[in-house]
């Protein structure tokens, strides 16, 4: 198996899966093409998360990630909730493979646009209607793994730190591909010729 | 738990005569067929044997089938034999949008070598049209590759007709049949094809067990240099339990292709039909008739086919997908969206393959199970509370 009994056990058993029509804060991040898409929902009393819930298209491992997410953040002071961080996720998952570590990312990114909706909300901010913000560009490019070598995308931008390959975003998704190729491995575009 | 194996696509497993076949070359049988005493003299007999059957199989010549270690390879080795044997003509290939990884990649390569490749798109079945084919032809074409059949959504090309229109042009042709040898009937002096591949773990032979069929008279470039097997073409030490069983799964199939054809066939239909009447936004991909006989695939709208692929395996149900999350480069099916599908309804897509011991229990309990797990994850899918929203406005 792929994926850690961790991981197994929140994809079977997600906990905190829905909707809160009356959410205080929504926050929707990812984007079908390259592959997940979460959405997060918060209610908010004395600065603690009363109660979360997701929504998730994806793989088992972005399924695991909103459920562990959710879990964490249930119960904690916005503060502590904004310092969930991908790789406590994946930690506490005990661990992704390589290539899923971007879906840690969006968990803790939906969950973090769901606070900061609530706190904009509660500066009289608020946008027109959350839940039909346009869905996000994909995941930063260092924030992924390179999709050649698999191995984590280091700090320096636009290259691989594990293989040192030349990357550049996708004009496409946005995501990286190695600079000067024709077609993106994230979400398929292709230099068609005929 | 019932274990319910549906990925023929993936691999069939080894039919028990195949494995009996195998056996003495494994056991006791370990000459080398390049050697001149009898231990080497008999594996090479049981190689060439092994070479007449799978030419029978596609009705070609024993000395027209080199023997290499997987489809990849046999389409490696006539993209880059084939294309670099005529350079001196031209140095443009014609390949179809929905060729499998091997021979895009393969003309990628070429592309390094100063070739150019024209990629003919298909139709919302994945089915190339003869006539696309004639139009992508400049006088610097020097070899078309088209599959027979693809093994993501079970479309069979219409192969001859692309073949007479390359003879017409005077172009070499391959053809990647993989997917299709062993499983439907293929003959290539019909089908009119210079080149094709084939794989044994396709139908029922081993893994590492492929042939590469080229027409006599046509000129290919060695793949492995440095030996006189294959014809000094594919050098290297032949791996003659695996050719054995790739013989024996050609001869096994001459027998029985047509009937275990005639066994699947219905069990797929009823998967085909079953499905949709028991789940809503559920679509059928491929051609609805011209497909592989063991071969059904569908995209499952709102929800990811990696999910889904555990939640079966769970039930002890194998299968398999297209989706971006289960490839490793985390990229939808190329097959998918050459035919039109869009990325989100592309992530749902699952690919199940019946083999000879399917049986109809198999089927009624993968429609049992398969809609509750359809139903669990579009739950959780912020895509169907979308679509739900709006069918309520």
């Amino acid at each position: 198996m792929i994926y850690s009994e961790k991981v197994m056990e929140h994809f079977q058993n997600p906990r905190n899966v829905g909707v809160i029509k009356d959410a205080d804060g929504v926050g929707q991040v990812g984007n079908p093409v390259c592959g997940d898409m979460m959405s997060f929902y918060i209610k908010v009393k004395d600065n603690r998360i009363a109660d979360v819930k997701f929504q998730t298209f994806g793989c088992g491992a972005a399924i695991a990630v909103s459920s562990m997410v959710s879990e964490m953040a249930m119960g904690k002071t916005l503060e502590e909730a904004m310092k969930i961080t991908n790789k406590s996720v994946a930690e506490e998952l005990g661990g992704l493979p390589k290539n899923k570590l971007h879906c840690s990312n969006l968990g803790a990114d939906a969950l973090h646009k769901a606070i900061e909706d609530y706190l904009e909300k509660q500066k009289g901010i608020k946008k027109e209607k959350a839940e039909e913000a346009p869905v996000e560009k994909p995941a930063e490019s260092e924030e992924c793994t390179c999709p050649y070598c698999e191995g984590p995308l280091g700090e320096l931008e636009g290259i691989c730190g594990s293989c040192n390959l030349e990357l550049e975003d996708c004009p496409e998704c946005g995501k990286a591909k190695k600079k000067g190729a024709e077609d993106c491995p994230h979400c398929g575009a292709t230099k068609v010729r005929v | 738990m019932k274990r319910v194996y549906l990925d023929h696509i993936a691999s069939t497993p080894l039919h028990p005569e195949v494995l009996e076949a195998m056996l003495p070359y494994l056991k006791g049988n370990f000459g080398n067929p390049q050697s001149l005493h009898s231990i080497g003299q008999e594996a090479l007999g049981a190689v060439e044997e092994a070479r007449e059957k799978v030419a029978q199989l596609i009705h070609a010549q024993a000395s027209e089938v080199y023997f290499t270690s997987s489809g990849s390879e046999s389409n490696n080795f006539a993209l880059k034999g084939l294309a670099l044997a005529q350079r001196d003509k031209g140095a443009h290939i014609v390949l179809s949008a929905v060729e499998h990884q091997s021979v895009l990649h393969s003309a990628k390569s070429l592309e390094k070598l100063g070739f150019s490749s024209s990629l003919v798109p298909v139709d919302k079945f994945g089915m190339v049209n003869p006539e696309d084919i004639k139009k992508a032809i400049t006088p610097e074409t020097v070899l078309v590759s088209v599959m027979l059949a693809n093994s993501e959504v079970g479309t069979v090309q219409p192969v001859q007709e692309i073949a007479e229109v390359c003879r017409a042009a005077d172009i070499i042709f391959h053809t990647d049949a993989v997917a299709a040898v062993g499983n439907v009937p293929v003959n290539v002096s019909e089908l009119g094809v210079d080149a094709l591949s084939l794989a044994g773990n396709q139908f029922y032979g081993p893994k590492g067990s492929a042939a590469l069929f080229v027409k006599k008279g046509i000129r290919i470039l060695p793949f492995i240099d440095g030996g006189i097997q294959e014809g000094g073409r594919r050098a290297g030490t032949e791996d003659v339990a695996a050719i054995v069983g790739l013989g024996k799964a050609a001869e096994i199939s001459m027998r029985d292709m047509e009937k275990r054809a005639e066994a699947v066939r219905p069990l797929r239909d009823r998967l085909i039909q079953g499905l949709p009447q028991r789940v809503d936004h559920v679509f059928l991909t491929g051609h609805p008739e011209k497909r592989l006989p063991h071969h059904a695939s569908f995209c499952i709208e709102f929800i990811e086919g990696e999910a889904m692929l555990l939640n079966l395996d769970m039930q002890g149900i194998a299968a398999s997908s297209g989706s971006a999350c289960t490839s490793k480069a985390l990229k939808a099916s190329h097959v998918l969206l050459a035919m039109g599908i869009d990325h989100a309804l592309a992530q749902g897509s699952l690919v199940f393959s019946l083999i000879d011991d399917t049986t109809s229990e198999d089927i009624d309990y993968l429609l049992e199970a398969f809609p509750p797990v359809i139903e669990r994850l579009r739950k959780m899918s912020p895509l169907y509370t979308k679509y739900l929203e709006e069918k309520e406005k």
